[in-house]
């Protein structure tokens, strides 16, 4: 993260906030009128089982997916999404999916020279080399990425995720994959991010380490925000753990009651 | 967000989606192995079924060129985005600061260029089994060539990103792309075929035709190529 990220973090964080969103595939509602604004910098964890809308809700707040009813906005200090573009939204957006988002056919280092380019950073060869050094890849950046492992791939798409140092970030799952000192790096990384302003929201059915970061917890089921412990805050914080330990259940206790 | 990040115009969005295509491509060689193999089989197939003469081969070779062309480019034109499908990679490219047009652009190109590397190798081969000699005509026989494979690509990829969020996405894109290009093949056949004849003759009229289809269904991917990429 460059020094220049902890001023410009803050200074371009967004608000987001969903009015009545919905969202339906077919008959299937994977939304339902959620409503929810989400300030800068907070560090937002969405936890609740398979198919209950976390992944949707970001795919909704990425505008990779429009909602079928209600709206979606953006806003800072001064601006809304009114005077927005979507580019310009966009630009501030980094995202890791559910999938790697990585073309298996390149390179980790063409990957990431490739997005640096569509984000119109300077030198992208310079920008692709700093990403990979602290994701642990620097060794095999002219590796194909067909060649990773699971874990790799991982680290690659969260490096890709930041590589415009994104003031919102957005995380599907991000620890998926990630072996102890993958997801010690995750943590460190998203730690760095909150203390610069970042916001981040961050998915999870199971528990992670970086959950503990959360400063605000919300919980969903069959696509309905069943429980949110409120705006960022030290009294929400207890409220916030206090969620994210009742709903995302180590899943390690499974296994050990199946014995 | 870094000090640096901005949006990419079109140009370099297009020409950086364009080249990572070729990068794609040209590592595996998934798309044009098989689709010239495709195209290849067809002509050689028409030329043992129908045993053509030289007079044959100047009144049907121009249809035959064109279905041979025509059905490899459903072939070439499917994987274009359902590759992207795979690891959602389309995901990456709808959220980066650009023209989603850029998107279709850059893979429209990529799209012609790979189709134009097709016809170099399905040419020659049309003109040794047909006995119908290309290099008097190649000028206009190219400039045919460029623009029903401008306008095959363009429709294939705006055809291709619609279908490859549908669930019967291998059905789907023959069955729009077929019926779309009939206009543009009956152009590209009748233009190919005048200048396959014993005193070759460019007709400007089905020039006009192919350049009035490009120049349409180019303009519509730009108006509309943003809402193909929405979910």
């Amino acid at each position: 993260m460059s020094a220049s990220a902890s001023t410009t973090a803050a200074e371009s964080g967004l608000s987001i906030s969903f009015a009545n969103v919905e969202k339906r595939y077919g008959s299937h509602v994977a939304l339902r009128r959620l409503s929810l604004t989400i300030a800068p910098g907070e560090f937002v964890a969405l936890v609740g089982a398979n198919g209950s809308g976390k992944t949707t809700l970001l795919r909704i707040a990425a505008l990779l997916s429009r909602p079928t009813s209600g709206k979606i906005t953006f806003a800072n200090a001064v601006q809304n999404s009114a005077a927005l573009t979507p580019a310009e939204i966009k630009l501030r957006i980094g995202m890791v999916g559910h999938f790697t988002m990585l073309y298996d056919e390149l390179s980790a280092e063409e990957n990431l020279r490739f997005f640096a380019n569509l984000y119109g950073l300077n030198d992208p060869q310079r920008i692709a080399a700093e990403a990979l050094a602290p994701a642990g890849l620097a060794s095999r950046a002219k590796s194909l990425v067909r060649t990773f492992s699971r874990g790799m791939r991982q680290r690659l798409a969260i490096a890709h995720a930041m590589l415009a140092e994104p003031s919102i970030l957005l995380l599907d799952e991000p620890a998926a994959g990630l072996d102890r000192e993958g997801a010690a790096w995750l943590a460190s990384t998203l730690s760095a991010l909150r203390k610069i302003g970042a916001t981040v929201i961050m998915s999870s059915h199971g528990q992670s380490e970086a959950l503990t970061l959360a400063t605000r917890a919300i919980a969903m089921r069959d696509g309905t925000l069943i429980e949110d412990s409120g705006p960022s805050g030290s009294k929400s914080n207890n409220d916030a753990r206090a969620i994210i330990e009742r709903e995302a259940a180590p899943i390690a206790g499974i296994w050990d009651s199946a014995q | 967000m870094n000090s640096h990040a901005k949006s990419v115009g079109l140009t370099r969005a297009t020409a950086s989606v364009f080249a990572k295509e070729l990068r794609v491509e040209f590592r595996s060689f998934e798309i044009l192995t098989s689709t010239i193999i495709f195209a290849l089989i067809v002509v050689f197939v028409f030329s043992f079924a129908f045993n053509p003469s030289a007079a044959d081969s100047r009144r049907f070779g121009a249809g035959f060129i064109w279905i041979a062309l025509l059905f490899a480019s459903a072939l070439m034109l499917q994987p274009s985005f359902t590759r992207e499908r795979t690891n959602d990679t389309i995901a990456a490219l709808v959220l980066a600061p650009i023209d989603p047009f850029a998107i279709i652009a850059g893979k429209l190109f990529a799209n012609f260029f790979f189709l134009v590397l097709v016809e170099l190798v399905l040419l020659p081969a049309f003109s040794v089994l047909y006995n119908v000699p290309l290099l008097g005509i190649i000028g206009p026989l190219s400039g045919v060539m460029l623009l029903g494979t401008f306008g095959i690509a363009t429709v294939g990829t705006v055809f291709a990103a619609i279908s490859s969020q549908a669930r019967m996405r291998e059905l789907l894109l023959p069955l729009l792309l077929l019926p779309a290009l009939v206009p543009l093949l009956i152009a590209c056949t009748g233009a190919t075929m005048g200048l396959l004849a014993e005193s070759p003759e460019l007709p400007i009229s089905w020039l006009a035709v192919m350049a009035c289809f490009d120049l349409v269904f180019f303009t519509a991917a730009w108006l509309f190529g943003g809402y193909l990429l929405e979910e």
